[in-house]
């Protein structure tokens, strides 16, 4: 009697078992669930509203920026402090378009290097076998393991012997060698398969056409990932240790300048905070999907 | 012993022969390799080396370097008052917001995993945006402001905590406390993103055969299949919040001013850019960056060989 229950107490298990593995996901509770997700939209506007904040504090027009008790959103928003800044900015004896030339240039000849000799090293790194590349690497990752602050005062010495100070090479050359992107470069260029590349050899084509026609149209994810940590390094770079020409000043620099300019000014500078944060979050958001798939081998090996 | 001895010699020669034989048919290796390479050792090794050769001299740029043995280090550590200063913010910060912001990536980009795939897109980049977003944090010196207008101040007086507005960012007593809670706001970088990846990589029939062998609830399955197969990713984020944390001086020098009252917002960094680029005593600040540096990599590595053994 007792024997026959339990077989049909175990079949019934059973059943219910395998009734759970179709579902998705097997060991979850409804209430569980709900608590973990109400607590992620808690934490989620933790994070977001000083961003908020700051968009509509850019926003605001004067009176409502003082006004109190204050209002996280703007009543009347307009684009007053932004014209405001275009004025301040076209006051001063460097123009403002020189501050973004100077910014765009080195961002983009600092990334657009750092992409291609990254690459090349990673090429190698990861496809072939030979005395010294492994040490190279661990010597890589030993350095992501310290920050740049430990070898600003030696670089500045080494940058001054090579008579770069006040150019713009003192900010984009050393940008070229930033560890983390050969760092994810290699880890994702291990994924692709060797057959790959035999065969365009055996079709006649050299190292560097495989390294341009195979390699690297096929780790386009990867670009973008080194593009977006190169990028937001150079955008928020304020150069003031090696450049001190005017001219040659970049935009951040610029516009901590007007940050910095007091109360009067504090609408102009929180549209300076959403002009320095726009670009990075701009660039994150339309690569979101390739940088994550470039993630998922980021992962360190020992 | 002697003959043992060349018989180590000889092997050796022959390692090295294969090895240059190697290296003579991987040229195009080293072609490839070269720019890198140059660049690395130029901004990277070479600046490391250079450090720990002037932290044993007295060198302010104008006069060529003297040699004066341990000097630096001795003064660092039993004269130098505000460095010990710096030392304690630097670790206190380090200990509270290293950890914090490194569990905190780790469990979000594990809560949003099961999130449908534009929810979870959103999720990334709102936790994600903090810390790219340049010098946003600024922002909070408008809500810690010392007046009564300051918006935590008002907020505090307004349901009677406090009746009289607190000088959050010039008080010495709330300065760190405030320096910790905008860096764990920042906190979800790179390693966030690495783990979010990795957690969409696990394989999914792991799941089910856990389920199978009687894995019960979702802290189960994250402790015997999720974090072991994580482990890489957890050691990527765990180098990249590890350099973060002893690395603090930006939110500091902008929140609480450089310098800020009686050093209490002092850190390692803003020690060394005080004597590296304002007293020009290159030796004293390339002592600090040594230390600094050997503090981090030795951190990094006793964390990795703890990480080892996570889920086992």
């Amino acid at each position: 009697m007792s024997k026959k229950r339990k077989e049909e107490n175990g079949a019934m298990q059973a059943q219910h078992r395998a009734l759970k593995l179709k579902r998705r996901q097997p060991n979850r509770s409804r209430v569980g669930d709900f608590f973990i997700y109400f607590f992620l939209f808690l934490m989620a506007l933790v994070m977001v509203f000083p961003l908020v904040f700051a968009v509509n504090s850019a926003l605001k027009p004067l009176d409502e920026l003082f006004m109190f008790p204050p209002k996280i959103f703007a009543q009347n928003p307009t684009l007053d402090n932004f014209s405001d800044l275009f004025v301040t900015m076209g006051k001063s004896w460097v123009t403002f378009s020189r501050y973004i030339f100077n910014t765009v240039f080195i961002t983009a000849v600092g990334t657009a290097g750092h992409l291609i000799i990254s690459s090349m090293g990673a090429f190698v790194l990861s496809k072939y076998d030979f005395p010294g590349g492994q040490t190279f690497f661990k010597l890589v990752t030993v350095a992501l393991m310290f920050s740049g602050y430990v070898t600003a005062i030696p670089n500045y010495l080494i940058i001054n012997a090579l008579g770069w100070v006040d150019t713009y090479w003192a900010i984009i050359v050393p940008a070229f060698a930033a560890p983390i992107g050969l760092f994810l470069m290699k880890q994702f260029m291990e994924g692709l398969p060797m057959s790959l590349i035999e065969a365009a050899k055996i079709d006649g084509a050299n190292e560097w056409k495989v390294f341009m026609n195979i390699v690297m149209p096929n780790v386009k994810p990867a670009w973008l990932t080194l593009i977006i940590f190169s990028v937001q390094s150079l955008w928020n770079n304020r150069a003031a240790t090696f450049i001190y020409s005017e001219e040659k000043k970049t935009l951040v620099y610029a516009l901590q300048q007007i940050q910095s300019g007091g109360i009067a000014r504090t609408g102009q500078a929180a549209a300076v905070t959403v002009i320095v944060m726009v670009v990075p979050i701009a660039i994150f958001i339309f690569s979101e999907s390739q940088i994550l798939e470039t993630m998922a081998s980021s992962g360190l090996k020992d | 012993m002697k003959e043992y001895f060349k018989k180590y010699l000889t092997l050796r020669k022959h390692n090295f022969q294969v090895a240059v034989k190697k290296a003579k048919r991987s040229k195009m290796c080293y072609a490839f390799l070269a720019p890198y390479a140059i660049l690395f050792t130029l901004f990277y090794i070479l600046p490391v080396g250079t450090s720990i050769f002037f932290s044993f001299t007295y060198y302010n740029i104008l006069e060529s370097p003297r040699f004066i043995g341990l000097q630096n280090y001795i003064s660092l550590i039993l004269q130098d008052d505000i460095f010990l200063q710096g030392v304690k913010n630097t670790f206190m910060i380090a200990v509270i917001t290293g950890p914090l912001g490194y569990i905190a990536s780790f469990l979000f980009a594990w809560l949003i995993n099961e999130l449908p795939r534009w929810l979870r897109s959103i999720a990334v980049v709102v936790f994600y945006a903090p810390s790219i977003a340049g010098n946003v944090f600024v922002i909070f010196s408008i809500f810690f402001r010392g007046d009564a207008y300051g918006y935590v101040n008002a907020f505090l007086m307004n349901i009677g905590i406090i009746d009289a507005p607190i000088l959050w960012l010039i008080d010495p007593k709330y300065m760190l406390s405030i320096c910790m809670i905008v860096i764990l706001w920042m906190s979800l970088g790179t390693g966030f993103l690495s783990f979010v990846a990795g957690l969409q990589g696990v394989d999914k029939s792991q799941y089910e055969a856990g389920y199978m062998d009687g894995v019960r609830n979702r802290w189960q399955e994250l402790w015997f299949i999720t974090l072991p197969n994580m482990k890489p990713m957890l050691m990527f984020g765990a180098v990249m919040s590890i350099t973060q944390a002893f690395g603090v001086c930006d939110v500091t020098m902008a929140l609480c001013g450089y310098p800020s009252t009686d050093y209490a917002a002092r850190t390692v960094v803003t020690h060394l850019f005080d004597y590296g680029y304002s007293r020009f005593e290159m030796g004293y600040a390339s002592a600090i960056a040594t230390m600094l540096f050997l503090v981090m990599i030795l951190c990094n590595k006793a964390i990795q060989s703890i990480l080892r053994r996570v889920g086992t």
